[in-house]
């Protein structure tokens, strides 16, 4: 994964609450095998429409998306993460994320902020008066920045050093294969098995 | 102080627990199947790891696979990629597979209980958001993500932070026209689409003692539409009944030895939830949805609301949109709508009692004239048990298309789909945007409104349909 340490760029002010996974990757695009390639996909349904503000030139290679409550609800898909990467996204902001889809995007490195919707309506405000206005998410100081707008926001601990630094998680739980191999070891028998020896 | 039941579940899963570290959580058992697995598998092959538990992994085909021509090459080439890459990643780590035609095979969330994989007290992860469904057993149960899937098919291990946990306390005699469906619907239009985050839901209360396991599963398979990870009821005589005797039930002094651990997974007398919430299950009816989320819904007595009634501006204008995509206007009564397509099936609804339940509906009736009906059971299983019982007869004599199992119309990945601005009554858990083919409408009902609603055309409920059966049925 790569590092997330803090990113300026300019934002698409999304307003919609409960944008689903089936919104922002719909299912057929899922049979691919592959992480990339995903892009055309993003908000496909949304995209048909010329009005849509993904589809505005002035939000050309925007990267930060603002979007309303109830962010990536619906499929575990990382799909949906991939998409928004693919296109071209570092960081997604909404007062609510759901679970799922918050767990996927921090373990690719799309970092996602919640902010109270106060903060959101005035990013919404400040981006679409003027869509060259650039918002810093900065991971290190906790802070998301923008023309009058100073916001703190919290991430655990443990979820901002992974990411500060890049880490992949499957490297730091082998580094505790021992406790690993204690616990098996102590399962009881009548546990269930798919393969039966 | 006393735990929940997802507390002592959570706790006997610890590997490994530090300070300012997520508690890294050992998985019994995990489920794979073909759309969330295969850049997992990448990941395993290009680090040189191999799975580290094979006895706890099984997998099975379900998102992508036809209903209908099953002997035949699957005509989508995207389609037959995604099925060919599993079988080649299950040969090459030596998982167990059930592909298309096994009988075994059928949707994920159907296979595991029905194999008595899923056991009280167990966590079961699988890259997919309706695992909540085996927390009907007592077990943890959740969906996850494909990099966590990774994770698990290299370690059995997920590193995660506790939620909080909530208690849905459902009290008194459920009227007998509801359903698990209509009592889930209800809880999700009460507590919202993000009501649940953040929780482990446990349904607990006298309704809920009643119900079978399969009406269990219909309820926990929907918690993931509350924004829960997780729903849970606690084991009882009805679960343990259930598993007696399956394929991978414990037998003989292991059987024992888990009914005696099983009994102790009830949340305690002295236990605090985070949050509560109280349903008067007598007070409920039949309840579908109007809208693009699971959240916007209602008894079928009532009308579409009106956007303008809620004070909420985010609601106001959820709803707003919805109407329009829905084609629906303020104020129509929901009984009044009509639909072109009715599906029975999916994780949610697809299960041996939900067929049975549409077909005592359908017996001696017809499908409306100019309505589609599709029936599709959850697995391979439940379809030889349906035809076994005759059901097939009653679905396909009502004018109702009788299909293979697997995830069909749920979801438009196979070529079971709506046609743009077609509208649908279906027993499966989104009604989101496009979710059943792009520009499908989709209203969320149970197995019986489904069934009544093939017959007349419109939302019904069985109660809604005059006598005139033809006497022939099961
Ligand atoms: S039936 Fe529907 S919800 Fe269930 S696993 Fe299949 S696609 Fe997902």
């Amino acid at each position: 994964m790569e590092a997330f340490t803090a990113h300026t760029g300019r934002a698409v002010p999304l307003r919609r609450s409960n944008v689903d996974t089936d919104q922002i990757i719909p299912a057929h695009w899922l049979k691919k095998v592959t992480r990339d390639g995903f892009e055309d996909g993003l908000f496909e349904a949304w995209r048909k429409d010329e009005n849509f503000v993904l589809n505005r030139p002035e939000r050309k290679g925007a990267s930060v998306l603002v979007a309303g409550p109830d962010f990536g609800t619906g499929s575990s898909r990382e799909h949906a993460v991939w998409a928004l990467q693919n296109y071209g996204f570092k960081a997604v902001i909404s007062s609510r994320f759901a679970d799922i889809f918050r767990g996927n995007s921090l373990k690719n490195g799309l970092l996602t902020v919640v902010l109270d919707q106060k903060v959101v309506d005035s990013l919404w405000g400040l981006t679409e008066a003027d869509p060259t206005a650039e918002v810093t998410v900065d991971l290190e100081k906790r802070q998301v920045l923008a023309e009058g707008i100073t916001a703190d926001f919290e991430l655990d601990e443990n979820a901002r050093w992974r990411l500060l630094n890049g880490l992949d998680d499957i490297s730091l739980t082998l580094q505790n294969e021992a406790d690993i191999a204690t616990y098996e070891a102590a399962r009881p028998s009548h546990k269930p098995r798919t393969i039966v020896a | 102080m006393g735990r929940t039941l997802a507390e002592k579940v959570w706790d006997d899963h610890v590997v490994r627990r530090a300070d300012g570290e997520p508690d890294l959580l050992f998985i019994d058992l995990h489920l794979l199947h073909e759309v969330t697995s295969p850049q997992a598998f990448d990941g395993l092959r290009q680090a040189g790891r191999p799975v580290r538990r094979l006895d706890l992994t099984i997998a099975t085909e379900d998102h992508n696979t036809p209903t209908l021509d099953i002997d035949k090459p699957i005509a989508d080439p995207v389609s037959r990629a995604q099925l060919e890459t599993l079988r080649k990643n299950c040969a090459e780590f030596g998982v167990r597979l059930h592909p298309l035609g096994d009988v075994e095979q059928g949707v994920v969330h159907v296979v595991g209980p029905q194999l008595g994989l899923t056991q009280p007290g167990t966590t079961v992860v699988c890259g997919d958001s309706h695992t909540s469904t085996h927390g009907a057993f007592g077990a943890l149960a959740f969906g996850i993500g494909t990099s966590q899937v990774e994770h698990v098919l290299a370690t059995q291990t997920l590193p995660l932070a506790r939620p909080r946990t909530m208690a849905i306390t459902v009290e008194g005699e459920l009227p007998e026209s509801v359903t698990a469906k209509d009592l889930i619907l209800a809880i999700i239009a009460r507590i919202g689409t993000g009501g649940g985050q953040g929780y482990i839901l446990e349904y607990r209360g006298s309704a809920i003692d009643k119900l079978s396991m399969e009406a269990r599963m219909t309820i926990c398979n929907m918690s993931i539409e509350a924004g829960a990870r997780a729903g849970m009821i606690a084991p009882d005589e009805t679960t343990f009944a259930y598993l007696r005797g399956r394929d991978h039930a414990p037998e003989g002094k292991d059987w024992d030895a888990a009914v005696e651990y099983w009994k102790t997974l009830r949340t305690d007398d002295d236990a605090v939830f985070d949050a509560e919430v109280v349903i008067d299950g007598a007070s409920l009816a039949p309840f579908v949805t109007w809208g693009t989320n699971p959240g916007q819904g209602a008894p079928l007595s009532a009308n579409v609301p009106d956007p303008a009634s809620y004070e909420d501006a985010s609601e106001r204008h959820a709803a707003e949109k919805a109407l329009e995509y829905m084609g629906l206007t303020a104020g129509q009564p929901l009984r009044e709508i009509s639909v072109d397509t009715v599906f029975v099936g999916s994780c949610t609804n697809g299960r041996i009692e939900d067929l049975r339940n549409a077909a005592s509906v359908l017996d001696g009736r017809k499908v409306a004239d100019g309505v589609r009906m599709l029936v599709v059971p959850g697995s391979v299983r439940v379809a030889l048990q349906a035809v076994e019982e005759g059901l097939d007869k009653v679905f396909t004599a009502a004018g109702a298309e009788w299909r293979h199992a697997g995830c069909s119309m749920c979801l438009g990945m196979n070529p079971d789909q709506l046609a743009p601005g077609e509208r649908s009554a279906s027993t499966s858990n989104r009604n989101f945007e496009g979710r059943q083919g792009k520009g499908g409408r989709t209203h969320l009902v149970s197995p019986q409104v489904a069934a009544a609603t093939a017959v007349l055309g419109h939302l019904a409920s069985p109660a809604d349909l005059s006598d005139a059966r033809t006497p022939a049925g099961v």
